[in-house]
């Protein structure tokens, strides 16, 4: 079990899930300047990708709404905007959380790391991205930002799973192309057990 | 055969963007003064919409406009209209509103009032069908000739007629589509196995992962739409008339998107509302869709209900099929039964067939192509029935698969035409060999409660076209530009065909760049992404393309240095005379030439033959290079095939009903392997399909009111990394096909038919040759089997189960 995963914070997490499906948030909502008269935004900082950011941000607003239509970070994706792909895979404190299902308002003392994030400051991919790429991992691509994170995470809390590891950490992240071979060998790839 | 780019592994340009996630989706474009619409949709299952009240949300701040059917073209009945006062399933675009954000669209959406006068509905074929039973629209349930062509009209059967069909017998009722050859009655009675199955396969939703989007505005008359579509300059001629604008005033940007598999291919109807919208409110408009509304008007597979009589000979050669089909062709009334049994022809070579089907409109959602339409459902139903004809045979069910394997000598489909070349047999070998059939189907089955099932499974589909066009441009910097109209499907074969262009011209892979996704770019004409068709038609069109530049390139060469074109060679990235290479000139001064020179050689004269589109490309690329363009006139006689074989071994609880892929082969048979990396995602990634199909994927609906029971991507379901083998192996036979210039045929169809026919052969197998004749194949179905429960797999119930 994760360290960070503590009982209160669990119960908290579904809380706040909870609190985001019921609240609206499921609509996508996209216009920041925009919103219906009873929405009152309030400013906030979240560390992003190890930067602070102000953000104005709604009660119901999702974390997947801030970085998508806020921080124009697109590389987290919408792909059913109810928790059951795993498109918008995130990390927030290093575990992977679905960034359609957590209030943004929940992660202000927190750090998220989206797909962008994941580069040195130099440029350079991040392993688990040279590794997709070499074994040509996505097809369309859509689901391929959270496959990247949840393999992140993954290799963070154990640097060299078995291949039934692996589809067990990354079972939350759909892929109707079907790359699955593909991720898996990615992620083979990336703990150093493929060359 | 030696070549530089053919064959060998490459990392597709668009491929580090979507690791980064850098790659542009359509909803990731954004524009200056950006609206949204949301559509308001049904909630009956069929109905007339009577009046719309929208006073209230128009007042609402924010709320810039609506858009309903009056306001659109009038699109001829039954068809899939993009906004209807018609309404033939729930989930059905009744109009759409605009506003400043889509939370207050969706506000306003809210206060709408409708008045829908309610019809009745119907969402099982056979409940249709049968006298008496309701019809999808007023004016009957299919469609057929009548005095003024295609119309809907009703068809019924007797009661004991469809009692028949659903107790596994030949309902000898009225068809809308009959074919057959050869003499079916002689052909039977030389049979020493015949045997009789009804079937039914679920129709399953194809849910892309991106929900789809359009966003598009207009600028000096021209409209630019940003969409999500399979392909890119298949979708600009009749995005255009949809809009009603010429060719050249639409600009078509698609970039990347996020999955079709059929449902993308071209313009789908809810494309015209932001062309629409924007070009009223003279404001960029994006609309896109929920996962919900995805389910809806995202499209789906038809499902089968049917019937089949089979015969073997005592050789083991299919020597009759006698097949009938009732397609759920759900609102569109779109069914793939003929298809499916032109895929029998191919796989099983029967000397006599016929084929009888009719598809019958439901209260469902829009039916349409999906990943191998009819053929694939079809090889998962006949997999089983094949393997019970040869076990009464006492044949090996490889040895009955090789026996009737179509060579290149074969004739296929109903008019019996022949290919352009076949190895199936060798796919079936090396697939056997290298899953080792013969040591796993000898091997102890039942452990506990658990028992291990081995099965084969083949897939077919058609698998490419010719007549589309080409271009390649040399800069004259020495840069090969390579411009596709191929889509970015995900498959890599917009990037893999073009490297047919990379070959001919005998260049340097880093000193090409391919020119894709933006038809101002200069996209040529190209056959939509869909049906496997892509590798052949588009390697083609490549090849020719930069045939035509190395032509221009030795004519300005022998112009210049003297002699003829025959004495000419290219290599190294330069035109030269052949018996005295150091006599010649670069690429770059060729296209230096050629820019001078103008007329064909710069662009700024084409072809007559090429399509309305390439020619407007041509137009825009004109002398900025040496331009190579041409149209594909290669011969083309015969069809020519993607064909696949899988192997797979499961292990089934019988507890449980649960069963596991311990081992999965799949072998391509589609000439010439391009890009191996790529073949081997297309042929996993349909492997997965198939899973999908033998276990997993159904609709569900409500028969009480006609709603959709399992619109979630949970519910519906796409297999997931758990319901896939651990590691999945897929081979080539690599055997080119003579009327492709580098030997390749396509293969994304097949991929998925060979893998849902070898897992519903070896789940009869693990359960001693029990046949459900039914796809999926789910858990609670087995578990009655187990139980001796009387689970009526012959109702040929589909849809509410």
């Amino acid at each position: 079990m994760n360290p960070r995963l503590t009982r209160r914070r669990f119960i908290k997490g579904v809380i706040y899930s909870s609190a985001a499906a019921m609240s609206g948030a499921g609509l996508y909502l996209t216009n920041a300047q925009s919103q219906s008269s009873a929405a009152v935004g309030r400013l906030i900082s979240i560390n992003v990708n190890g930067r602070t950011r102000s953000v104005d941000v709604l009660p119901q607003e999702t974390l997947a709404h801030t970085l998508r239509y806020k921080l124009n970070m697109t590389g987290t994706k919408l792909g059913c905007n109810r928790g059951e792909c795993g498109a918008c895979t995130v990390l927030i404190d290093d575990v992977t959380t679905y960034a359609c299902s957590m209030l943004t308002h929940s992660v202000k003392t927190r750090t998220v790391t989206t797909v962008e994030g994941l580069r040195s400051p130099d440029g350079q991919l991040h392993p688990v991205q040279q590794a997709f790429l070499e074994e040509l991992s996505p097809q369309c691509g859509f689901c391929t930002p959270g496959q990247v994170i949840a393999t992140v995470a993954l290799l963070k809390a154990n640097p060299r799973p078995t291949r039934e590891e692996a589809r067990q950490a990354l079972a939350g992240n759909l892929c109707r192309c079907g790359a699955y071979d593909h991720y898996l060998n990615g992620v083979m790839r990336a703990s150093g057990q493929l060359s | 055969m030696t070549y530089m780019h053919i064959g060998k592994d490459f990392t597709p340009p668009d491929a580090e963007g979507k690791v980064t996630g850098a790659a542009r989706y359509s909803e990731d474009f954004r524009r200056d003064g950006l609206v949204f619409a949301r559509l308001l949709t049904s909630p009956v299952p069929s109905g007339m919409v009577r009046n719309i009240d929208a006073t209230e949300a128009l007042r609402m701040d924010g709320v810039l406009g609506i858009l309903t059917a009056d306001d659109l073209p009038e699109t001829p009945r039954p068809g899939n209209p993009a906004l209807s006062n018609e309404l033939t399933y729930v989930g059905q675009p009744i109009l759409a509103i605009a506003a400043i954000s889509e939370q207050i669209a969706e506000d306003a959406l809210g206060r709408i009032r409708l008045d829908i006068e309610r019809r009745a509905f119907v969402v099982d074929p056979l409940d249709s069908l049968v006298e008496g039973g309701p019809n999808a629209y007023p004016e009957g349930n299919v469609m057929r000739r009548g005095e003024s062509g295609m119309e809907l009209a009703p068809l019924k059967w007797s009661r004991a007629a469809v009692e028949n069909f659903r107790n596994g017998r030949d309902p000898q009722a009225e068809f809308t589509t009959e074919w057959s050859f050869g003499d079916l009655d002689a052909a039977f009675a030389e049979c020493s196995v015949v045997i009789e199955e009804p079937f039914v396969s679920a129709g399953t939703p194809h849910h892309s992962l991106e929900p789809r989007t359009c966003m598009s505005y207009w600028e000096n008359g021209r409209c630019y739409f940003h969409g999500s579509l399979q392909s890119q300059s298949a979708a600009n001629a009749p995005l255009a008339r949809m809009l009603g604008i010429e060719l050249d005033d639409l600009c078509f940007i698609n970039e990347t998107t996020g999955g079709g598999f059929g449902s993308r291919i071209g313009p789908y109807p809810f494309m015209a509302i932001s062309g629409y919208l924007s070009r009223n409110l003279n404001r960029p408009v994006q609309v896109r869709i929920t996962r919900e509304e995805e389910f809806f008007i995202g499209s789906a597979r038809s499902g089968m209900q049917g019937w089949m009589k089979v015969g073997l000979k005592p050789d083991g050669k299919v020597a009759a099929v006698d097949l009938v089909i009732v397609n759920d062709g759900g609102s569109t009334g779109s069914g793939s039964g003929s298809s499916g049994a032109g895929a029998v022809t191919v796989i099983y070579q029967p000397n006599a067939m016929r084929f009888r089907g009719v598809s019958v409109f439901t209260n469902t959602t829009p039916r349409g192509a999906q990943r191998g339409p009819g053929q694939n459902e079809m090889h998962a139903i006949t997999a089983p029935i094949m393997d019970k004809a040869a076990n009464q045979l006492g044949m090996d069910r490889v040895a009955f698969r090789r026996a009737n394997a179509p060579d290149s000598n074969s004739r296929i489909e109903a008019n019996q035409t022949n290919m352009t070349s076949a190895f199936m047999r060798e796919a079936i070998d090396m697939g056997a060999q290298m899953f080792d059939w013969e040591g796993k189907i000898n091997q102890p089955r039942r452990n506990g409660s658990k028992v291990i099932g081995i099965g084969v499974g083949q897939g077919y589909h058609a698998a490419g076209n010719n007549g589309f066009d080409g271009i390649v441009r040399i800069g004259t910097d020495g840069r090969i530009y390579l411009h596709t109209g191929v889509g970015n499907l995900g498959t890599y074969s917009y990037a893999g065909t073009v490297r047919a262009a990379a070959e001919a011209l005998q260049c340097r892979w880093e000193n090409c760049e391919i020119v894709r996704g933006n038809s101002d770019l200069g996209l040529p004409h190209s056959s939509g992404q869909g049906g496997s068709n892509t590798m052949f038609t588009h390697t083609r069109t490549n090849w020719v393309a930069a045939m035509d530049a190395i032509a221009k390139m030795k004519e300005i060469a022998a112009a210049e240095l003297g002699g003829t074109v025959d004495d000419y060679s290219i290599g190294e990235e330069r035109v030269f005379k052949t018996a005295t290479p150091a006599e010649g000139l670069t690429y770059a001064e060729a296209a230096q030439r050629a820019v001078a020179l103008g007329g064909r050689y710069s662009g700024a004269e084409y072809p007559d033959d090429i399509n309305e589109l390439t020619a407007l490309a041509v137009q825009k690329i004109a002398g900025t290079g040496l331009v190579g363009v041409a149209k594909d006139n290669l011969e083309k006689n015969g069809t020519a095939p993607g064909l696949a074989v899988a192997f797979a071994e499961i292990e089934m609880d019988l507890d449980t009903g649960k069963y596991e892929i311990l081992d999965y082969v799949g072998i391509a048979e589609c000439g010439t392997i391009v890009h191996p990396k790529g073949l081997s995602q297309g042929m996993n990634g349909g492997g997965v399909w198939g899973f999908g199909m033998a276990g997993h994927e159904r609709h569900v609906y409500d028969p009480q009111n006609g709603l959709p029971a399992n619109i979630g991507l949970y519910q519906s379901k796409p297999p997931t990394f758990l319901d896939v083998p651990l590691q999945m192996r897929t081979a080539a036979v690599n055997i080119p096909d003579p009327q492709s210039p580098v030997g390749a045929r396509g293969i994304g169809e097949p991929a998925q038919g060979c893998a849902v026919a070898a897992v519903t052969s070896a789940i009869a197998d693990a359960l001693g040759g029990h046949l459900f004749n039914r796809v999926p194949v789910t858990p609670d179905m087995v578990i009655d089997y187990v139980a001796g429960n009387a689970y009526n797999n012959k109702s040929l119930k589909t849809n509410t189960f």
